[in-house]
């Protein structure tokens, strides 16, 4: 075939990670996939986080480190049996520690198809300050 | 669509081989929390992840496929046979960005799942919540069970 070469998604099977602060919740917790990057004004958070209603999110910033979580609403499988088994839900939960100071008031969250985007704007930084000699 | 993984395993519909996958999974991820990695070893697997389970008139289908629209996902069903077809587009970013994490990935995919029998093509239902895809397929009532009594 002729067509231009396709790339195909890599999948990586998802990552589960020991919960930083003592679990209390039964589940396995798992690790999202993110993107992240930043500009000038802001830092830009892309979360992939399947399952996981926009109620069910818990975002938060407390001494520069992000964390991300979210319950994932499991189907009600009680009368089904597994033919198949690929994947497994549970808490996604990721932290990260942000290098420049957020202004946590304008912090903008949407979420579509199973994909979170935060926007973290800088905060307006201290203006330079020029210092004059004072002559006696 | 198939990517090798590290342990050369590769989901089948056989249940033992299921079975198996799914210890080989929880081991690898509890060695990982044993030994404190945080970003536990990615051994590349298949996308979308399925999960295909069954009650006495359904088969359910569930994919992840999150930040793919419902419309550029390609459904078709065939005998026993589902494919998943379509391709997920991450959008550049303006100028000037500079990244710190790029995980998430871009491209197309297409799988095809057989089921253990054939399903009635006609009725399916397909619904899409939050990046889940989940298929409902009516078992085809030729190949259901059919209850028999006996004679007294």
């Amino acid at each position: 075939m002729a067509k231009e070469a396709r790339t195909d998604i890599q999948k990586t099977e998802k990552a589960g990670v020991p919960a930083v602060p003592e679990q209390t919740r039964p589940g396995t917790v798992y690790s999202p996939f993110v993107d992240i990057f930043e500009n000038d004004d802001a830092i830009t958070v892309v979360a992939e986080m399947p399952g996981v209603k926009p109620e069910d999110f818990d975002i938060d910033v407390r001494d520069r480190v992000l964390t991300l979580t979210g319950r994932a609403t499991l189907p009600d499988r009680s009368k089904e049996w597994d033919v198949l088994r690929e994947y497994d839900s549970g808490t996604f939960f990721r932290q990260f520690t942000l290098s420049e100071t957020i202004d946590q008031s304008k912090i903008d969250a949407r979420l579509a198809d199973g994909v979170l985007r935060l926007e973290l704007p800088k905060v307006e930084k201290a203006r330079p300050r020029k210092i004059t000699v004072r002559s006696q | 669509m198939l990517v090798g993984r590290v342990w050369p395993s590769r989901p089948t519909l056989d249940s033992s081989f299921t079975d198996f996958d799914q210890i080989r999974r929880e081991m690898l991820r509890l060695l990982d929390t044993f030994a404190g990695d945080s970003v536990a070893t990615r051994g590349a697997g298949v996308f979308p992840p399925v999960n295909i389970t069954q009650d006495a008139d359904h088969f359910y289908v569930r994919a992840e496929v999150p930040g793919i629209k419902p419309d550029q996902l390609v459904l078709s069903a065939v005998r026993n046979q589902v494919s998943l077809a379509g391709e997920r587009e991450i959008a550049r970013e303006q100028e000037r960005v500079s990244y710190h994490r790029r995980e998430r990935a871009a491209g197309s995919f297409n799988r095809t799942v057989t089921l253990p029998s054939e399903i009635d093509t006609q009725r399916i239902d397909a619904s899409y919540a939050d990046g889940i895809l989940t298929l409902k397929l009516p078992k085809a009532e030729e190949t259901k069970p059919r209850q028999i009594t006996v004679r007294t």
